[in-house]
């Protein structure tokens, strides 16, 4: 019987250690993952629905959540247009110290997030080098929204370039080709056979920056300022919450970030499903 | 639209890809390029579409000369290998796209396109087949779509890269036949390029044998066939055997022995007997034969694959003999050409009478 | 000697415009090349200068002494506990998960695989916040663990939790699709030939996948060490006690001692500098043999 059932659940094989080593994932997952963020859903459950819409669409509730999703769009836009000029020059072009330049481009992964928040305020601070420039223009970059932006930009700059790359390096160049030989200017050729290949992972480039910048928190609370309603965004809002004992607060802001990261990591998912379908590969 | 190429050099990196290449292409002739991978037989076919420009020499279409101009100003049909159709239009949109991207003066009318595209996949025999993608087509149909988009534009010429060699073998000759009848309808200039010698001797008005850049021969399959211009043509075309042989005043020598077989118009000096296994006949024997051992012998269709070695040196030698002649391993056998070529070091060949 | 003026042309070189049909014009192509270059330069190459120019603005003897300040060791100390326990737990889960994702078919699998990746998709704070929620006072087991004695948050284990919490992926998803890559054939062999699970394992599967391994353990560890978020929210700040390095540099920071917060930062920028060299070599040496787990 045992067996049986078993066999319904998976394909029988000759390499041992199926059991041990799904357990062990299975039991280390939930403690670590599945457990904890249950607590976090039962927590905002626990709420009732009148106090969960209460606390979540309190007005500084909302700009905090408006302006990480604007700040974050804003950023991931940024990455999109650059992440596919560098993705580009790294594919096709050949310059000197090219490697290096591929290399460099996960700096934002490798360095920790408060390291980049504090260097990023020194540059853009309006006595730092990039800010003594700014504000004779009238510019305000540092503890304003625009400061928000440069962050996350900085944090999310290798997610479209590490999408779009390989995908690129994927294309043959016999498409351009067959669009030349058809009377395609450069431009046109790349339009209307490269870009559209793209588009897949361009979106999925995009949804991931998007998607680690409307969490990010330690580059960013640096350089925003942080004042209320203006340059705060929605993980500092968090954070204040827990720090002024308001459970309820942190835990409903949390939920509703969580349910819209799950919402953004089912959208990449689709479009990879979709890429998958369309092009025969994932983006 | 005749092609002219003058004295075609190309160098990747400093590498040589093409030698001075000189060919001339008549208007309206089917053209074969054949050679083994590295022979430069695509890089030729680039060279003329405009898809890669020569380190020196000049390429004319017509009176025009076309050295200087680009791909798109070209107007060349270039099929690819694998298509390069675009995944993400339809087939009437793919067809459709050398007429849509032109400049809105010369741009036909949308209903125009449509139309022209219906046509051709009419002449591709593929009608009604507009609204289907690239991916929902077979190899066979593919390559057809990729044929008429080339022949949307009106091309001056048609260029095509190893039109058959992403299909399977019987796809692959009702497709040649198709194409030789597409050919005759419309009367294009072509140019494909195949690393299969029976697809260039079937298909092809006039073969190009190319190898290591170079053109080893230009001519009708006969001429190819009969009479190779090199030891490169001989072996790479059909099946064939050498043996090691001295020239002496006129007189072939094979380990001292002097064969039958007459070297006029050859220096004296070593030279290689190139010789086919099915027009070698066994001989009763004698001076002036080839004798051997039989090694091997097996039977295949309608003849009998027979190897000897020949000589001290025991050199290997394929027969291609009637089915009804036996033959023992170990026995001693005399054979005699009926055709040959012998070719002397770096001088050209003699033949057989 | 007849120089046919057609083909004395031929012998010079084409006209500039006359490339190949897939590459753009010259000033096309070093026209991207220096808009992409510049914007690396102003948005990673300048925050890096920045952290080492300010680091090192107050002499050395400023720079030396901030580091060995006895928070500052503390802080280090403790950054190099947690991510030498965060780090081989992860390993031996990356190890589990793969082997039976990669090596064997069963229901649900992909799911499995969406779940692992999970962690990626949460912001950091909330993967502070869910332990918080868990073992803080407030919770169901906060006075529970009270009664006990035992510390979570505010501790170092929950800084633990935490950090294993956001790099719960690196190590598993590096190796999945490496193992899956590589099939089951080599470890049907062995065990045909008479190896133990262990054997094959030990002799057999962690030989084919050592470098993404270590490319993963890479990664992994220079998340555990760098992270923020996470570690701000459920550590309490406590000074020599709870203080991992990035929250010392805040600390600092906050407190104007910037000297001393970016000599400390300049720690953790020549630890990412370090990565992403060995990570890079991997890359170069070792291409076939990972499947650079890039977008994380």
């Amino acid at each position: 019987m045992a067996t049986a059932a078993l066999s319904r659940f998976r394909q029988p094989s000759v390499i041992p250690g199926f059991g041990l080593a799904l357990g062990f994932t299975l039991a280390y997952l939930s403690l670590i993952v599945l457990i904890p963020l249950a607590a976090l859903i039962v927590r905002s459950a626990g709420l009732g629905w009148t106090e969960f819409w209460r606390l979540a669409t309190d007005q500084r509730t909302l700009s905090a959540l408006k302006l990480s999703f604007g700040a974050s769009v804003i950023a991931a836009a940024i990455n999109t247009v650059f992440g596919m000029i560098l993705a580009w020059i790294l594919v096709r072009y050949r310059f000197p110290g090219r490697r290096i330049v591929d290399a460099i481009i996960d700096l934002p992964f490798a360095l920790p997030t408060a390291v980049a928040g504090i260097a990023l305020t020194a540059l853009y601070a309006p006595n730092g080098w990039i800010g003594q420039w700014a504000t004779p223009l009238g510019l305000k970059i540092a503890y304003t929204p625009i400061g928000v932006v440069i962050a996350l930009t900085f944090v999310s700059l290798p997610f479209v370039v590490r999408t779009v790359q390989p995908v690129l390096e994927e294309i043959d160049t016999q498409y351009e080709e067959a669009a030349a030989t058809l009377g395609a200017g450069r431009l046109q050729a790349v339009i209307s056979t490269v870009l559209p290949s793209l588009l897949p992972a361009l979106m999925t480039g995009f949804a991931l920056a998007l998607a680690r910048s409307v969490g990010e928190y330690g580059s960013v609370i640096f350089i925003a300022g942080n004042i209320p309603g203006v340059s705060e965004i929605a993980p500092l809002l968090i954070v204040i919450r827990l720090e002024e004992f308001n459970y309820a607060g942190a835990t409903a802001v949390a939920a509703l970030m969580l349910a819209i990261s799950f919402a953004m990591l089912l959208v990449i998912n689709l479009i990879q499903a979709w890429s998958r379908r369309r092009f025969g590969h994932g983006a | 639209m005749d092609i002219r190429i003058q004295n075609i050099r190309k160098e990747f990196d400093r590498f040589p890809a093409l030698h001075d290449v000189s060919l001339d292409i008549r208007s309206g002739e089917l053209i074969a390029l054949l050679g083994p991978s590295g022979s430069g037989k695509t890089t030729l076919l680039r060279l003329i579409a405009g898809l890669e420009f020569p380190s020196a020499g000049r390429i004319h279409f017509g009176d025009e000369d076309a050295s200087e101009k680009s791909v798109q100003e070209r107007n060349v049909g270039f099929v690819f290998q694998h298509y390069a159709l675009f995944k993400h239009m339809t087939v009437a949109d793919n067809i459709g796209f050398g007429l849509r991207i032109r400049p809105r003066g010369s741009r036909p009318s949308r209903r125009d396109i449509r139309r022209r595209a219906s046509e051709l996949l009419d002449l591709v025999q593929l009608s009604g087949l507009e609204k289907r993608f690239p991916a929902q087509l077979s190899g066979g149909q593919r390559q057809r779509v990729a044929l008429a988009r080339a022949l949307a534009i009106e091309p001056k010429v048609l260029l095509l890269d190893e039109p058959f060699g992403a299909l399977d073998a019987k796809v692959r000759k009702e497709l040649r036949r198709w194409l030789r009848e597409l050919h005759d309808r419309t009367g294009h200039t072509t140019v494909f390029v195949t690393h299969d010698q029976e697809e260039a001797m079937e298909l092809a008005d006039r073969v190009v044998v190319m190898s290591q850049g170079r053109i080893e021969q230009i001519g009708t399959a006969d001429e190819i066939y009969d009479d190779p211009a090199t030891p490169f043509v001989f072996s790479f075309i059909g099946a064939s055997s050498t043996l090691p042989v001295v020239v002496t005043k006129g007189t072939v020598t094979l380990d001292g022995q002097p064969l039958s077989i007459a070297a006029a118009d050859l220096p004296d000096g070593p030279a290689t007997l190139y010789l086919r296994p099915h027009e070698l006949e066994v001989v009763a024997g004698g001076d002036g034969a080839i004798t051997g051992t039989v090694t091997a012998a097996r039977r295949s269709a309608g003849s009998r694959l027979v190897e000897i070695a020949v000589g001290t040196a025991r050199h290997h030698l394929e027969l291609q003999l009637p089915a009804e002649t036996s033959v023992v391993i170990g026995q001693t056998i005399a054979v005699s050409p009926r055709r040959w070529q012998i070719y002397g070091t770096g001088v050209g060949p003699g033949r057989s009478a | 000697m007849v120089l046919d003026p057609s083909l004395q042309a031929g012998r010079d070189r084409p006209r500039k415009h006359l490339r190949a049909a897939t590459t753009e014009a010259p000033a096309v192509r070093w026209t991207l090349i220096a808009i992409g270059l510049l914007f690396l330069a102003v948005f990673l190459l300048l925050p890096l200068a920045a952290v080492f120019y300010e680091a090192l603005r107050g002499g050395v003897a400023a720079y030396a002494e901030a580091i060995t300040d006895p928070d500052a060791m503390a802080a280090i100390r403790l950054t190099l506990l947690i991510a030498a326990i965060s780090v081989p737990c992860n390993l031996v889960f990356g190890l589990a998960a793969a082997w039976a994702v990669a090596k064997f078919e069963f229901k649900g699998k992909s799911l499995l695989v969406t779940l692992i990746d999970l962690p990626f998709s949460v912001s950091p704070v909330i993967s502070g916040l869910v332990y918080i929620l868990l073992f803080g006072s407030q919770s169901l087991l906060g006075p529970w663990l009270a009664r006990h004695g035992i510390g979570i948050v505010f501790a170092v284990p929950g800084i633990v939790l935490a950090t294993i919490f956001v790099t719960f992926p690196f190590i598993a998803r590096e190796l999945i699709p490496l193992m899956q890559e590589q099939g089951t054939g080599e470890e049907e062999a062995a065990i045909s030939l008479g190896a133990s699970g262990w054997k094959t394992f030990l002799l057999v599967t962690l030989p084919n996948v050592k470098w993404g391994l270590l490319y993963g353990v890479l990664l992994c560890n220079a998340r555990a060490m760098g992270e923020f978020g996470a570690v701000s929210v459920i550590s309490g700040h406590i000074r020599g006690v709870t203080n991992t390095m990035p929250l010392h540099v805040e600390i600092l920071y906050n407190e104007y001692a910037f000297s001393a917060a970016f000599a400390v930062a300049s720690l953790l920028a020549l630890l990412a500098l370090l990565t992403l060299v060995l990570k890079t070599a991997l890359e170069w040496r070792f291409a076939d043999n990972i499947v650079a787990a890039r977008g994380h």
